[in-house]
């Protein structure tokens, strides 16, 4: 199973509803989303995205099988881990780049089962998170793609990725939405 | 680093050498967990880590404790504790004597959260804790009640957010850097280390306490632990899991009521 994990902290809200907008509604590969987000925050954001998609979108349950026509949302204060038999686990270790769940806890864990067989993107954002665990992805032969800087609200993250790692692709939104349905056809 | 394949052969290993079984732990976090230690500990290869487990058995300890994960904090979500307060406390204030298991306490913050809440309420009195960790240095760490003043505004919004009523700062010595719980809490709380993978029922407990443990097992192990669980409650007695725990798909599912679902808090009914 090929799965797309999407990373995002600051300025990434808007930018995921605009993303899962444009997806084109015959596509169904499952896609995790990792947002930094408050730890006291309700679980508005799978509505909100929700809203916005043909996928049923849902908060990650821990040992809960992937399926295709879902988008997994990270909860808060929880780290996201892939199991091999393609289960989640939930995981309530120390802050990684201060973030709980933490984008590069998720891009490793998965990488390190899915190998060639995962997309991960990497959107706005104000810290550094997600920049080793992509520099993963790409080095297991998986695809990776980093939110134009010029374009992204706060382009820390991204650039952070791009200067640890020179060879992910850079996209504008448009693009990033374009590559997704390619990859997920 | 180490990958999925070579987990089993790690796992063989400790089991082999010392007896503890990491089988029904989520892969995930096990993987992950060996890679920090391997990371922390500067073990560059499996093989390194072989070396270590196999000829450094006075590293053993460090190995588990970095294995099991010993993060939480005083009071951590209020909610909880809320709903503990209103649906669990007044329950249990009409026993004699109160017998309360915190199973996986790690450094014994949510231990001592509890502790403070039914002396607010007048429970500590009558109540015995049995706090217990398959990590010795974890019980270690929390019998000595130390913990650094770092996040302690946070425990105390989150101690007020549980309606605490007096201020937290009350229960703790404090110099500069570090604070150390009363003693008056020590003596109602015995630590004791306990394997929920190996180790039975011990006591029998009118109140379970174990968050965001089973998340680091995998589904059979849940099942066999909950079924512990059940095992060391009196019919009516309650059991407070994690907020993404749930006894939902284990077999002691239907001889439970869901006091609250949000807080996975339930109580045995048969």
């Amino acid at each position: 199973m090929k799965m797309i994990i999407i990373g995002g902290s600051a300025g990434s809200f808007n930018v995921i509803l605009s993303i899962l907008k444009e997806l084109d509604a015959d596509i169904s590969m499952p896609i995790v989303i990792v947002l930094h987000r408050l730890k006291k925050a309700k679980a508005i954001l799978e509505d909100c995205l929700q809203t916005q998609s043909h996928y049923i979108v849902k908060e990650v349950e821990d040992k809960e099988f992937a399926k295709a026509g879902y988008i997994y949302t990270a909860p808060s204060d929880y780290h996201v881990l892939l199991n091999e038999n393609l289960s989640f686990s939930l995981d309530t270790s120390e802050e990684v780049n201060y973030s709980r769940p933490s984008i590069d806890v998720s891009f490793e864990s998965f990488s390190c089962v899915l190998k060639e067989n995962c997309c991960g993107i990497l959107l706005s954002g104000a810290n550094q998170d997600g920049a080793i665990g992509l520099k993963m992805i790409a080095e297991n032969g998986g695809e990776t793609i980093v939110q134009d800087g010029d374009e992204a609200e706060f382009a820390t993250m991204p650039r952070a990725a791009i200067e640890l790692y020179k060879k992910h692709t850079v996209y504008k939104l448009k693009d990033i939405v374009k590559k997704m349905n390619n990859y997920a056809k | 680093m180490i990958e999925f394949d070579e987990l089993e052969e790690i796992v063989f290993i400790i089991k082999k050498q010392y007896g503890y079984d990491f089988e029904g732990y989520s892969r995930a976090s096990f993987l992950r967990r060996i890679n920090r230690y391997m990371e922390l500990s500067g073990l560059a290869t499996t093989v390194h880590l072989k070396n270590e487990l196999i000829n450094n058995p006075e590293n053993f300890n460090a190995f588990i404790n970095e294995i099991v994960v010993n993060v939480s904090e005083f009071f951590r979500d209020p909610d909880f504790f809320k709903s503990l307060i209103a649906n669990v406390f007044t329950y249990l204030a009409s026993y004699p004597k109160i017998n309360v298991w915190s199973a996986g306490c790690s450094y014994g913050e949510e231990t001592y959260s509890l502790a403070i809440l039914f002396k607010e309420m007048d429970l500590l009195q009558k109540s015995r804790i049995y706090a217990t960790d398959i990590s010795t240095n974890a019980l270690d760490k929390s019998k000595k009640g130390i913990y650094s003043n770092k996040d302690f505004k946070e425990y105390s919004n989150n101690y007020f957010s549980c309606g605490g009523k007096e201020s937290l700062n009350q229960y703790f010595v404090s110099d500069g850097q570090k604070s150390i719980i009363n003693s008056e809490f020590k003596k109602d709380i015995l630590f004791s280390r306990h394997n929920l993978v190996t180790d039975g029922v011990f006591k029998e407990c009118q109140l379970v306490l174990c968050r965001n443990v089973l998340i680091y097992f995998d589904e059979e192990l849940q099942n066999k632990v909950l079924k512990l669980f059940y095992d060391s409650l009196p019919v009516h007695g309650f059991l407070a899991l994690g907020n993404k725990e749930t006894l939902r798909f284990s077999e002691v599912q239907d001889k439970f009521k869901i006091i609250d679902s949000r807080e996975k808090i339930y109580q045995k009914i048969k």
